[in-house]
């Protein structure tokens, strides 16, 4: 082949990833764009400060905003947080570090199929364990439903990242005459971490934009709340039902809630870089 | 190769062989062995062998050397010496060893235990990356209870100054332990061996990765350690053997082949694959 055609060809390989690459690029470019469109105007200080109310509010122009569905969103998505890290976590350990015990291969049968189903199942499932015995919807089994989305999502990371950690660094350990669980704790998963945060965010972003399993067990709530026994307003559910309602005025707040939303995921993952490029820093620095 | 059915018809019996079941110790003129193999076997999977049926002693506060060709099982049987093979799959360990006259693959023995009093220095340098210098050294301590920043803190300096690495460092204490050089962390690792005072030292090529002041240094602090510590290490370099060790065995696929005092096995090797591998090596 000439020097020419090789120069031809690595041209061609090269324009066809920026195209590729466009092809991801531009759809998101324009949601982001449509979004930002259509919400931007409902977007003044009451929409941060006040919560819904009836649809009257807005109809007659009365200040209303979204205050209670984004301050539900955070309260509900860090209690799931709270209650997905430690078993997911040890789920991804339990498949990585312990791979002889028996209960090994049935976690990676449970994370596979939780990953798999359909976020609205998860809704049932924590509608089944927790509405039905508590006797209502509320912000706790919201929380439970969207903590079983995010526990495969953090234990297949984990497990992923661990499994790539080198093995001279267990040795390295137990021959200092570490325990398993010590060698694991503060050995492995501190080199593996900033793999194991991602993870966390992946999921934490994913479970922050389910709408599906919410409605069936935090409901959603049109006034504030902070109480986790009774309903809450969470910004995805809230969407959804801004979205099918007959109101204008409520179309647009839909539109700047979701705003807030590519928001609230966009800063969780910077916040996350940050955190993982610190991390990265002290180790290789 | 012919020299190996050669090594086969043994002419004179060598002081320990493979499949000497019972060595005596005292042909070994009055040395008592502080660690001894029993047969000990390690596989790989089904059909590799690491090492076959290796029995012999280490004796106490001695420093005994591996050689041999690449691959013939000396880092296996290092491993073997402090049950590192315990979490490998499909790794086989059949045989004994006995630490202070205890199996250490009994039943009922804890590995842990035995890793606390038989130390390691792996080939290559494997600090932990996310600790500290000083508290990469620190984790044995810690471990065995050591909590007062003052006892730590001279135990750290004192391992780091044995290991030849403490000017380097001593103003760095607190950045990560993967930030030092090749060399640099295998000085590291050795000083967190050294930290918890093992009782026998496992050392596989500890200074190939070091230039040859470093390398004098550590060869220094090994013939000092012989005071309190049983040392057995791995090494290439038959310059090295010669300088260091009391005795030496000669391993070859995965055999134990011959273990004699240092200056014999150089100067008169009983074994003929011995010779032939010397003098291969010498010229
Ligand atoms: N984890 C493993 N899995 C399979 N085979 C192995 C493994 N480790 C070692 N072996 C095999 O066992 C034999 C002995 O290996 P070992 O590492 O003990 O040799 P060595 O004498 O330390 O060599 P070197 O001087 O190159 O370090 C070799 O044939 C090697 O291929
Ligand atoms: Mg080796």
């Amino acid at each position: 082949m000439t020097l020419q055609a090789r120069y031809a060809r690595d041209r061609l390989v090269e324009i066809s990833i920026i195209l590729l690459t466009l092809l991801v690029v531009v759809p998101l470019l324009i949601i982001i764009v449509y979004v930002i469109m259509n919400g931007f105007s409902a977007l003044n200080l009451s929409f941060f400060t006040e919560e819904l109310g009836s649809p009257a509010r807005a109809m007659q122009g009365r200040p209303a905003g979204l205050m209670h569905s984004i301050i539900g969103t955070i309260v509900i998505d860090l209690v799931a947080l709270m209650m997905a890290v430690p078993f997911g976590i040890a789920t991804g350990i339990m498949m990585s570090e312990y791979h002889e015990h028996p209960f090994s291969p049935v976690a990676r049968l449970m994370t596979s199929t939780l990953n798999g189903m359909p976020a609205v199942l998860m809704g049932l499932l924590a509608y089944a364990l927790v509405v039905k015995n508590t006797g209502g919807f509320s912000a706790l089994a919201g929380s439970v439903a969207l903590a079983f989305v995010m526990v495969p999502i953090i234990a297949r990371t984990t497990e992923s990242v661990l499994r790539i950690t080198p093995w001279s660094l267990r040795e390295a350990g137990l021959a200092l005459g570490l325990p398993r669980w010590k060698v694991t704790m503060s050995l492995v998963l501190p080199a593996a971490r900033a793999g194991v945060i991602t993870g966390i965010l992946i999921a934490f972003a994913r479970a922050a934009g389910e709408a599906a399993p919410l409605l069936l067990t935090s409901f959603g709530n049109n006034y504030f709340s902070i109480d986790l026994t009774s309903p809450m307003d969470t910004l995805p559910q809230r969407l959804y039902s801004l979205a099918i309602s007959p109101y204008r005025q409520w179309h647009s707040m839909g539109w700047g809630g979701a705003i807030i939303l590519l928001l609230f995921v966009m800063i969780t993952f910077y916040v996350g870089r940050v955190v993982i490029r610190k991390l990265e820093k002290y180790t290789n620095s | 190769m012919s020299s190996v059915e050669q090594g086969q018809a043994v002419q004179s019996a060598p002081a320990y062989h493979t499949n000497d079941r019972h060595p005596a110790p005292e042909r070994i003129s009055g040395e008592a062995p502080r660690m001894q193999t029993d047969n000990l076997t390690v596989r790989y999977g089904v059909s590799t062998f690491g090492i076959r049926d290796v029995s012999m002693p280490v004796f106490d506060r001695r420093i005994t050397a591996l050689i041999g060709p690449s691959g013939c099982g000396k880092s296996t049987f290092l491993r073997a010496l402090n049950r590192m093979h315990d979490l490998g799959a499909d790794i086989e360990v059949s045989g004994a060893a006995y630490l202070d006259g205890e199996n250490i693959y009994q039943p009922g023995v804890d590995p842990v235990v035995v890793r606390r009093r038989v130390g390691m220095v792996f080939q290559k340098p494997t600090p932990f990356p996310t600790k500290s210098i000083y508290e990469n050294v620190c984790t044995g301590l810690r471990l065995a209870g050591i909590r007062r920043k003052s006892v730590l803190d001279e135990a750290v300096q004192k391992a780091l100054s044995d290991a030849v690495l403490w000017d380097e460092v001593k103003d760095r204490l607190k950045s990560p332990g993967g930030s030092l050089s090749g060399g640099q962390q295998q000085r590291l690792c050795i000083a967190r061996a050294l930290a918890v005072e093992p009782e026998v030292l496992l050392m596989d090529e500890p200074t190939s990765s070091l230039d040859p002041n470093a390398t004098m240094r550590i060869e220094q602090l090994i013939q000092q350690l012989k005071q309190q510590v049983t040392i057995v290490i791995v090494t290439h370099n038959m310059q090295q053997a010669k300088r260091v060790s009391d005795y030496t065995a000669f391993f070859y696929v995965g055999e134990m082949v011959e273990l004699a005092p240092t200056p014999e096995i150089f100067s008169s090797p009983k074994q003929p694959r011995t010779a032939e591998y010397l003098h291969g090596t010498f010229s």
